[in-house]
């Protein structure tokens, strides 16, 4: 254990093994270590916490899922990372390749910028700039970053627009976004974040403007370049099943947290916290019986200006009661392990985890 | 479409421009006359003028006129005047078009660079307001911005006026010199009608710029912008300022064409004799071939500017090209 358990004040604090590495980054395979990461915004109506102390790594030619609802916090995590936020408290660690980018030069971390680390947007129609066309768009993410000229710029533009699958692609260089059709806007989208060869790709909600089919192959086509390029990814999304298709890792948030985190198959088959399970049982599935209704999880997401005292989703679990002396309602559960690399964040104990998800959840899915 | 506008307006000028004074068309000859008028000289100059046709046919010759020309016949000899003709002034019997002609060029200097001179003072302090947003430059910005919008350009172009020439006399006299003539003092004659006109303008340019910067800069392509790693000041101009320039320029193509029909009070407040003040005097004196023809010219540039502003938009915007 390092400096990274200064943070950790609970008493529990010894139970948790935090990360794959003992130094953060410097672990081969790890290229992104995200460390107690918060992210607060200063408002009118207080301070809301948008991201409160989320830490996870991401392995080069792996793929995070990060799942949760609206407002809890994953797209604001993305963004903290690209350093994207302009008026954000951002506190914590990111490393980048061993380099921790919150305290680094804001300039430095512009160059690393489209180059080390891109984004894939959720909706390219607003994403894209309305009035450049596609090629442009492009080629200007290239050429940040490549002393070229306009021409070789072009035809690397060109390529990546090939390689999307866009059909025509020196043809279809100069048309605008709006002339695209959305599974088309955000294969162009994906060619411009992937233009410089990234090796961490952040993708938020990348088929969530579109439909089912065109998700499938948007999904696929982000696969095989990720395979192609060996980058790690971060796939943001409140899909699970885009998650069960895509993710070697899965991060659950909620309110601004982590509550659970481990490799995909650990946490689809053998989950630890009561907001996963709900997350599970509200998702369709196509091998779950006809007659089975949808659980939906009730309530809605905490205000991230006054999250509930005890654990953030104590209103809304049903099984609140279960840990003794109200701790729930009273104390801040920490990350635990669980299993090996598996997180959870539940002061329910580990048997009675494992009883109610065999005997009351897992029967229902 | 140009076309389509301009005879709409032409129409209506005819019709309804000589009857804003309540004159009946024997009160109009009488002026056209001059002092000694009698019936037998009032009755010729209706038959002169025309004004003893139908309706339709004197908007027939009135739109003739402007396109070919037309011949008068006042005295022994016919008179001639050239396309387009907008006819005679009823007071001093002096051709309109050669008239508004000769101060168009007063009216364009005017109208040129005070729009230069806004335009860029105003975007400029429209930007920095709207991306140091709260800060004491925007505050300061906006107030004086509002200031401007509020004060009317007889104040500040007197208070300009007597400050400059006579409390710091850095201009003795202001008059107009044609740029043909000396450039130099062109530019330098025109720098305190150009600041004045230019401070009611941008201020209000810079309230424009900076609500439409607030809002492009919120946009997702703006993120996206920064997420290719380009600088900021890149980011703000290409992807932020492009977006958000449509509506000022809409907005700057009438403003311009208005300037173009004549800044009325600027002219007066400076002694220009521009196409505004000409046009005031007429109205005044009830001249109505020079209202018509000032009104024409003037509607003929917004019309023409307006066709411009379409023009680039469609250059700036490409969403709109096909539509």
């Amino acid at each position: 254990m390092s400096d990274l358990d200064k943070k950790q004040s609970a008493p529990e604090s010894a139970a948790v093994s935090e990360p794959t590495a003992l130094v953060p980054g410097t672990a081969e395979e790890t290229f992104l270590s995200v460390r107690d990461l918060k992210i607060h915004f200063d408002t009118d109506d207080g301070l809301v916490k948008s991201v409160d102390g989320v830490s996870f790594d991401v392995r080069r030619g792996k793929t995070l899922g990060i799942v949760g609802e609206s407002g809890s916090g994953k797209s604001v995590t993305s963004l903290g990372i690209m350093g994207l936020h302009q008026k954000a408290k951002v506190s914590g660690e990111v490393w980048l390749d061993g380099e921790n980018l919150v305290t680094a030069d804001p300039d430095h971390v512009r160059r690393l910028r489209g180059r080390k680390m891109a984004m894939i947007f959720q909706d390219p129609l607003s994403a894209l700039h309305p009035y450049y066309t596609v090629g442009a768009q492009i080629t200007e993410a290239y050429r940040v970053h490549h002393p070229v000229g306009k021409k070789e710029a072009k035809a690397r533009a060109v390529e990546m627009l090939d390689r999307v699958g866009i059909p025509e692609p020196a043809k279809r260089f100069s048309s605008y976004p709006h002339e695209f059709s959305g599974g088309m806007r955000q294969r162009a989208m994906i060619a411009m974040s992937l233009v410089n060869n990234p090796e961490l790709l952040i993708a938020d909600e990348p088929t969530t403007a579109l439909d089912v089919t065109v998700q499938a192959q948007i999904l696929d086509l982000i696969r095989d370049l990720q395979k192609e390029f060996g980058s790690a990814v971060i796939m943001i999304t409140h899909d699970l099943g885009v998650v069960a298709e895509m993710a070697d890792d899965l991060l659950v948030m909620y309110g601004g947290r982590c509550v659970e985190r481990g490799s995909a198959e650990k946490v689809f088959y053998e989950p630890q916290h009561p907001y996963t399970w709900g997350l599970l049982g509200s998702m369709p599935r196509i091998d779950r019986e006809e007659t089975d209704r949808l659980i939906p999880v009730k309530g809605s997401p905490p205000s991230l200006i006054n999250v509930p005292d005890g654990c953030a989703f104590n209103p809304r679990c049903p099984y609140a009661d279960v840990p003794k002396d109200n701790l729930t309602r009273t104390v801040r559960p920490e990350l635990r392990e669980v299993g090996s690399g598996h997180f959870s964040a539940c002061h329910m104990s580990q048997e009675e985890r494992t009883r109610i998800w065999t005997e009351e959840i897992a029967p229902k899915l | 479409m140009l076309l389509l506008v301009v005879s709409a307006v032409t129409f209506a000028i005819f019709f309804l421009v000589p009857r804003i004074g309540g004159q009946t068309v024997d009160q109009l000859a009488v002026q056209y006359v001059g002092k000694d008028a009698n019936p037998e000289s009032v009755a010729a100059v209706k038959k002169n003028l025309g004004l003893d046709q139908p309706l339709l046919v004197q908007y027939y010759d009135f739109v003739k006129a402007i396109v070919v020309g037309a011949n008068y016949q006042f005295g022994p000899d016919p008179v001639t005047c050239n396309a387009p003709c907008f006819g005679y002034s009823f007071k001093t019997h002096v051709e309109v078009w050669p008239e508004i002609t000769q101060r168009i060029p007063v009216t364009l200097s005017l109208a040129v660079g005070a729009a230069v001179l806004w335009l860029v003072s105003g975007v400029t302090i429209g930007v920095i307001s709207a991306l140091k947003r709260g800060s004491i430059v925007d505050r300061l910005s906006m107030t004086v911005a509002l200031l401007g919008v509020s004060l009317p350009i007889f104040f500040t172009g007197l208070l300009g006026l007597a400050l400059f020439t006579s409390q710091w006399p850095i201009w003795d006299t202001i008059e107009f010199v044609p740029f043909s003539e000396s450039p130099g003092e062109w530019a330098w004659n025109l720098l305190l009608p150009w600041a004045s006109l230019a401070f009611l303008y941008s201020a209000l340019y810079a309230r424009l710029t900076r609500a439409g910067m607030l809002e492009t800069m919120s946009e997702d392509y703006i993120r996206t912008a920064r997420a290719k790693g380009l600088r900021e000041s890149k980011v703000v101009t290409k992807h932020g300022l492009r977006a958000a320039l449509t509506p000022i320029v809409t907005i700057f193509g009438m403003d311009f064409g208005l300037m173009l029909g004549g800044a009325v009070l600027t002219e007066s407040v400076f002694s220009f004799q521009g196409m505004g003040a000409y046009a005031v005097q007429a109205v005044r004196e009830s001249d109505l071939p020079i209202v018509m023809g000032v009104t024409l010219t003037a509607a003929f540039f917004i019309v023409f500017c307006n066709l411009i502003v379409d023009l680039v938009y469609a250059a700036i915007d490409p969403r709109v090209r096909y539509s």
